[in-house]
């Protein structure tokens, strides 16, 4: 079953520059158990392209349009306050990368997670307080029954995402969205958090959107990946194939500056100039300014994102379409 | 008089009777990048704060280029401040967002009265074109740049003064991954070019593999583990070090493992033993660190001497 159906998507905001446009055209679906990771750099619209699938944005500033965004077969953009509140939590839940700004400081933790519980699904105080120490024993925290009882601050980066995770999944959703969970978090405490996630996702099969600007982060966690710049998707596919073989050569470039893949001190390989300015996005592919292999048409030609039976597609006219069929 | 660019002997800090850096010995040779490494809370960002006399130490000593700097008072630090510079991570916060970047960058000249204004603005372009911008950025205000371009301005201004020994603190975390090879190879370009010693501050350890001689590895205040960085990489010997690196993810989906990790309490009850057989016999020629054991190979850890040492 598709649990989510992107087709499309166009998100602008209205700022001081004028109409700006943070996603310019994504598509993509995610089935149900499927993993799910989006990369890209800082204002490439990965997270906003996820912020928009759930209505998370205000709108107005944004104004969201697309020829689909379905989640759990329900229509976003028709969906009135009352279902989204009713989506939200319990077709898709989401995890932020600041635990700290996503609690309320001045209640306790079991107080937040019996408020979601409450929020959602027919339950007594005590029920859902007994649930919530059930959900935080599942996402490893030992002293659960006292953790109930503590405030934010009283818990470490770690343990705080840990008790976000445990929140998302009170209300048991089909797709869990994850917006760089780890990426304040220390390497040792950041693999915890992701086996952690990984294990839940087998256990129960949910669906999981990953959202990172981390390569390795991608490699470890999903089935599949999107890779976003510009406000574009430039390719997809298995995440194995990606690693690989990339095919666009942005994905190319990117794969190429991980530092310290092999042994001794060198000059990496690295990417000239810096990621597009969204209020003045170049204009044709929007990685042609600092790429390899432009040619004078890449100015021009916004080049299309055709999925071949390979489950894999590149968003340049550069690559041969017989390389991505194969 | 010690050759080293930057020697720190038994440092410690502590705040409010908890004691963060605990007798740490930490040495830059000339010439070399020294990464120190940790997670949050070990104290490597401390320690670089009293490599650079920003925080006071409670005790032990700081040797710049061999002179004792740790009680030079503020006026007569002012010289070796010249020798020593430093990048932090955010390079937003370290701007000032009312001067120019030509005006950042030629600040320390300003400051240590070196040169008519016409030619500090000079050296300042000279100096963006060294970091890779145009001279034409002079004029820009920090806003105006990307976060990889801010920290090129950041570079320029602690290098105009011919700085010998630079302390970089996580300068690439805060970047995008296509933009942090950019820096790190400037980094490393300079330092080629200008003889630079480095002591790099980063709990990114694929950076470090990349860039450093050696490293040093922290852990709650405490050198658990130091040695060339090949040896470290391939073969830590600390508990630590090992759950350090194993926690780096691998850029390969086909060869994902479940990982073991280790509790705090665990990490300290998995201190390696040695029979003092094992062990390099020299002599621990540049640190008094009773808790460090010598191997082959300059290669030091943390352990425990089994059979009496």
């Amino acid at each position: 079953m598709r649990l989510v159906e992107i087709e499309d998507l166009v998100v602008s905001f209205r700022q001081f520059e004028g109409l700006v446009q943070a996603v310019r055209g994504v598509s993509f679906d995610l089935q149900s158990g499927e993993s799910l990771g989006i990369v890209g750099e800082s204002g490439s619209g990965k997270s906003v392209t996820c912020s928009a699938l759930l209505r998370l944005l205000r709108e107005p500033p944004a104004t969201i349009t697309a020829k689909k965004l379905v989640l759990g077969g329900q229509d976003m953009l028709r969906a009135d306050k009352r279902a989204l509140a009713s989506i939200r939590g319990r077709v898709a839940a989401m995890v932020f990368q600041d635990p700290m700004t996503s609690l309320d400081p001045v209640f306790t933790i079991g107080h937040q997670i019996v408020e979601t519980i409450v929020a959602h699904k027919r339950a007594s105080k005590k029920e859902a307080l007994a649930r919530a120490i059930a959900l935080l024993k599942r996402v490893e925290i030992k002293n659960a029954e006292a953790v109930v009882r503590y405030y934010p601050h009283q818990l470490s980066g770690g343990m705080l995402q840990r008790v976000m995770i445990a929140m998302a999944l009170s209300c048991e959703p089909a797709v869990l969205v994850a917006d760089e969970p780890t990426t304040a978090l220390d390497v040792t405490i950041q693999a915890q958090i992701l086996q952690l996630i990984k294990d839940i996702q087998a256990e129960t099969g949910m669906g999981l959107i990953m959202i990172t600007h981390d390569l390795g982060v991608i490699a470890e966690t999903v089935d599949r990946v999107v890779v976003m710049y510009g406000g574009r998707v430039m390719e997809t596919g298995p995440v194995e194939a990606i690693f690989a073989a990339p095919l666009h050569p942005y994905t190319r470039a990117l794969l190429a500056s991980i530092p310290g893949q092999q042994p001794g001190k060198q000059r990496l390989t690295e990417i000239p100039g810096s990621s597009p300015n969204p209020a003045n996005p170049p204009s044709g592919c929007p990685f042609h300014p600092r790429c390899p292999i432009a040619e004078d048409a890449c100015r021009v030609t916004t080049p299309l994102l055709e999925t071949k039976a390979t489950g894999r597609a590149a968003a340049c006219i550069r690559v041969p379409a017989e390389r991505v069929a194969a | 008089m010690s050759e080293h660019a930057l020697e720190l002997s038994q440092i410690s800090k502590e705040f409010g009777g908890r004691t963060v850096v605990d007798r740490v010995n930490l040495v830059v040779p000339k010439n070399q990048v020294v990464a120190l490494v940790g997670e949050s809370g070990s104290g490597k960002t401390t320690t670089g704060l009293m490599a650079l006399r920003l925080i006071e130490p409670s005790a032990g000593r700081i040797l710049l280029g061999g002179h004792d700097i740790t009680s030079l008072r503020q006026r007569d630090l002012k010289p070796f401040r010249r020798q020593m510079q430093v990048v932090f991570q955010d390079s937003y916060a370290s701007l000032d967002p009312m001067m120019t970047l030509g005006e950042i960058i030629a600040e320390p000249l300003a400051i240590h009265a070196i040169g008519t204004a016409s030619e500090r603005r000079d050296r300042a372009r000279d100096w963006l074109q060294r970091v890779g911008l145009d001279g034409s950025y002079a004029t820009r205000y920090p806003h105006e740049l990307s976060g990889g371009q801010r920290q090129r301005v950041s570079v320029a201004r602690a290098l105009i003064l011919g700085a010998s020994v630079l302390v970089a603190d996580e300068p690439t975390s805060a970047l995008d991954v296509s933009v942090k090879a950019q820096i790190v190879n400037l980094l490393q370009g300079l330092q080629a070019d200008m003889g630079l010693s480095m002591l790099f501050i980063s709990h990114d350890l694929s950076v470090v593999r990349s860039l450093a001689d050696q490293v040093v590895v922290m852990l709650r205040g405490r050198v658990v583990e130091r040695g060339p960085t090949d040896r470290i990489f391939a073969n830590a010997h600390h508990p630590y070090t090992r759950a350090l690196l194993d926690a780096v993810p691998v850029i390969d989906p086909t060869a994902r493992r479940r990982r073991t990790f280790l509790t705090a309490e665990e990490i300290n009850a998995n201190t390696p033993r040695f029979r003092p057989e094992d062990i390099e016999p020299q002599p621990l020629v540049d640190t008094a660190d009773p808790q460090l054991v010598a191997l082959a190979g300059s290669h030091f850890v943390e352990a425990i001497v089994t059979g009496g040492r």
